[in-house]
């Protein structure tokens, strides 16, 4: 089979998004923000809804993702995308709004706007990408930093008694009353996209419907923080991380899931 | 026929924005300003005109609560005192940045840290001169009556549209506490029809909008710095507003905004009435700041005396209007003392006359 | 005209209600005022003072440190507001609980006794408005017809049916205010 064969529409099997943009990606190989932006992008485009969509962009790795997402969207300070969600969602309540944010910015230097937002029920999105790692300023411990996981800023491993514990910060925020949606989920399988992407359609659904606040965890890799190669890194990453930051729905319409 | 009301500073201010066809107000508690959210609360604006209405859990989380409402082009305030206002910095200086119209109140209260909630104006310098990082500039009113806080509310709101940046109303505690008369204006329509090529509503026959005040390429963030100085030139050029009081026949001059002009004022009728001629200069724009014309004056006047409830800030930039040309001495109480007509004159008999 | 007056005494006296019914019956007859409290933490029990200005000129500084009038409440603001009378000018005072009486021979001093007055009466609420009444006997800044209106105004409308027994206070402070020789 040529080229030409190939490239015949009835062969397509899959095509980029018209949501994300050609300017091309800036987060290193292996890395899970290419594959998480996508999904965001596709779940907005397949339900038409980009014409009333609005996005807040974290400081982070993801900082710039107003230039891969075509969407239209605000860049927030370090730590306040819920709040300024909280700001658009409030004067344009029939918006689709989301925040997509790392865990330094949402766990650690975010806490209060982070749990102040999904305590008020904002009816947003919350997109959490969990890599354990302070990325983008080059590989400090972050708030999910496992026990003993080396970092520049814990070069010795997390010691628990002098850094303190990992933060899980999404079974916190399931707690609260005006959290509706609550799931964690990954971005390095196939399997995991397919799963991710439909607990992203079901995040809009939620908005869509007044219910409530929405939030995605998503466990990631960062290869470069952590020092590895992408495959070793998903490896460490379901032989580590996963135990810790257990995958699966944790609450499902305001109800909290017994396992 | 006019409304006339008694309100306080505080409420009269609330009840402006309310009346300018503001769109959110975000807030947080704190002492002597919290009347203008417990105003809002109770007068149910969301009821009244749709103005959506919501206590933040922090400054911060407010000031960033506007920026995101601000951003979609709606017209939005804030108000704090200086506590509060320090730690909103960092959303100011990213609003400048961003270009995003707000309307920002301080009822300045005495410092530094918590110090106290008595009235003071030593948020001169955090206002006018930076306050957050980074090269820019805030467009500062500052009301000496009630009746101005309510009519800055609308004049902050044209302002901040008109260059697409943030404003600043600095009063202080005794601005925002005290009851005068206030004359109430007709209600404005909410800010449903406005130019929107610039806001984020949604990607909608058009590319993407972007609100940001990051650009990590220098060429292009300089070229931003650029544009906002060339903007800073054009607010300086067009925006300077003061009030000159018996400053004609003046042998001495004081200067002073705010509740302190209003105590110069009465320091200037006693002295008067002594026989001593000395004029009022009140600067209404803190930023720009009337340079010019206190250049002019200082060709004509003995003497100056900055008035201000600080060790002496504007001193600074009334030093720098008059080029020198005259004795510049400032007279102020501190954290939270108010001075009296009668001390504001003998500041002037003692440093400038007498001395 | 211009009055510069200083209201002072504890917390829970209606020392910034008087102010307050003051201010809206100066606008009531087209007047500027102004008013300004010492706030904050004095409110609650403490000492509370506020400020008021009636003028038929735009008034200046709402801050001052000599008054035209002085009505004292309790025995602090007596020690710390006697001096600060204009000569010439007026002390208002509630004989209740002061120790030590004003002394001065510059000014006109009057007593109201308006709490006892309010004991009488059945009606401890109504102690400023008798206070106010005693005051306006000696300086009719404005009409009792734009006290009223002034207190309506301030007033919410489920108070509104108070208006009589205030209006029978300002009366009583009218017919019991002395002056002190």
């Amino acid at each position: 089979m040529d080229i030409k064969e190939i490239i015949k529409p009835e062969n397509l099997v899959y095509k980029k998004t018209g949501l994300m943009t050609d300017n091309p990606l800036s987060y290193c190989p292996g890395c899970g923000h290419g594959t998480a932006h996508r999904l965001l992008m596709e779940v907005v485009d397949e339900l038409g809804i980009v014409e009333d969509t609005i996005g807040v962009a974290p400081v982070g790795c993801s900082v710039l993702a107003y230039d891969f997402m075509n969407v239209d969207m605000q860049g927030a300070a370090h730590g306040r995308a819920p709040a300024v969600a909280t700001g658009i969602k409030r004067c344009w309540p029939d918006k689709y709004v989301f925040t997509y944010q790392g865990d330094g910015d949402l766990a650690a230097i975010g806490t209060a706007e982070t749990i102040h937002a999904c305590n008020r029920g904002e009816n947003i999105t919350i997109i959490f990408i969990n890599n354990g790692i302070y990325g983008m300023t080059g590989g400090q411990m972050a708030p999910t930093t496992l026990p003993g996981m080396r970092t520049t800023t814990s070069p010795y491993g997390r010691e628990v008694e002098m850094m303190g514990n990992p933060l899980k910060i999404t079974e916190l925020i399931a707690q609260l009353p005006g959290v509706h949606y609550v799931t964690r989920h990954a971005v390095h399988t196939p399997r995991a996209v397919r799963k991710t992407k439909k607990a992203i359609f079901k995040a809009f659904e939620v908005q869509k419907e007044k219910k409530g606040l929405s939030f995605i965890e998503i466990v990631s890799n960062c290869n470069s923080g952590w020092k590895m190669e992408p495959v070793a890194s998903n490896i460490w990453m379901e032989d580590n991380m996963f135990p810790f930051y257990e995958l699966g729905d944790i609450k499902i319409d305001g109800q909290l899931v017994t396992k | 026929m006019k409304e006339l009301r008694l309100m306080k500073g505080n409420e009269a201010i609330a009840e402006g924005a309310i009346r300018a066809g503001a769109d959110a107000y975000f807030g947080y508690p704190i002492t002597p300003q919290s009347e203008v959210m417990e105003y809002l609360m109770m007068e149910k604006p969301h009821e009244r005109t749709g103005m959506v209405i919501l206590q933040a859990e922090s400054e911060v989380a407010s000031i960033n609560m506007l920026y995101g409402a601000a951003g979609t082009g709606k017209r939005v305030m804030t108000s704090s005192s200086s506590p509060g206002i320090s730690l909103m910095q960092e959303g100011i200086s990213y609003m400048a940045g961003a270009e995003l119209p707000c309307v920002l109140v301080n009822v300045v209260r005495g410092g530094p840290g918590l110090g106290t909630i008595q009235p003071s104006q030593s948020d001169y310098f955090q206002t006018t001169k930076g306050g957050g990082h980074g090269d820019y500039r805030l467009l500062t009113l500052a009301p000496a009556y009630v009746q101005e806080m309510y009519d800055f509310a609308a004049l902050g709101f044209e302002l901040a549209f008109k260059y697409r940046t943030p404003v600043m109303i600095q009063a202080d505690g005794l601005i925002g506490q005290m009851m005068e008369k206030v004359e109430i204006g007709d209600q404005a329509a909410r800010f449903t029809e406005f130019d929107q090529s610039w806001a984020t509503t949604g990607k909608k026959g058009r590319e993407r909008n972007i609100i940001t005040s990051l650009d990590l390429d220098p060429a292009r963030q300089e070229q931003h710095n650029i544009h906002l100085q060339a903007k800073y030139a054009d607010i300086v050029k067009a925006e300077v507003r003061f009030e000159e009081i018996q400053t004609e026949d003046a042998e001495y001059l004081f200067v002073a905004y705010g509740s302190s002009a209003r105590i110069s004022q009465k320091a200037m009728q006693l002295a008067r009435a002594k026989g001593i001629k000395v004029g009022l200069f009140r600067p209404i724009t803190l930023w720009p700041f009337p340079t010019e014309q206190i250049d002019a004056i200082s060709k004509r006047v003995k003497g100056i005396l900055t008035v201000e409830q600080s060790a002496g800030q504007m001193i600074e930039d009334v030093k720098l209007a008059s080029q020198c040309r005259v004795q510049v001495e400032h007279f102020g109480r501190m954290g939270g003392m108010v001075p009296s007509p009668e001390e504001v004159l003998e500041a002037l008999e003692q440093k400038l006359i007498g001395g | 005209m211009t009055e510069e007056i200083i209201i002072a005494g504890f917390g829970g006296q209606g020392v910034l209600s008087m102010g307050k019914i003051l201010a809206y019956s100066g606008i009531m007859q087209d007047q500027e005022v102004s008013w300004f409290p010492a706030y904050g933490p004095e409110m609650r029990g403490g000492t509370a003072n506020v400020t008021v200005i009636l003028s038929d000129q735009k008034i200046s500084s709402p801050v001052l440190r000599v008054y035209d009038t002085a009505i004292i409440l309790n025995q602090q603001s007596m020690d710390k507001f006697e001096e600060s009378v204009k000569p010439g000018g007026l002390l208002v005072y509630d004989g209740n609980g002061i120790k030590n009486h004003p002394a001065r021979k510059d000014i006109t001093i009057c007593r109201v006794d308006a709490y006892a007055e309010a004991v009488k009466m059945g009606n401890t609420k109504i102690f400023n408005m008798i206070v106010l009444g005693g005051y306006l006997k000696m300086k009719p800044i404005v009409k009792l017809e734009n006290v009223m209106a002034g207190l309506k105004k301030s007033l919410p409308e489920r108070y509104h049916n108070l208006l009589p027994a205030n209006k029978e206070a300002i009366m009583k402070g009218q017919e019991v205010i002395t002056v002190v020789e």
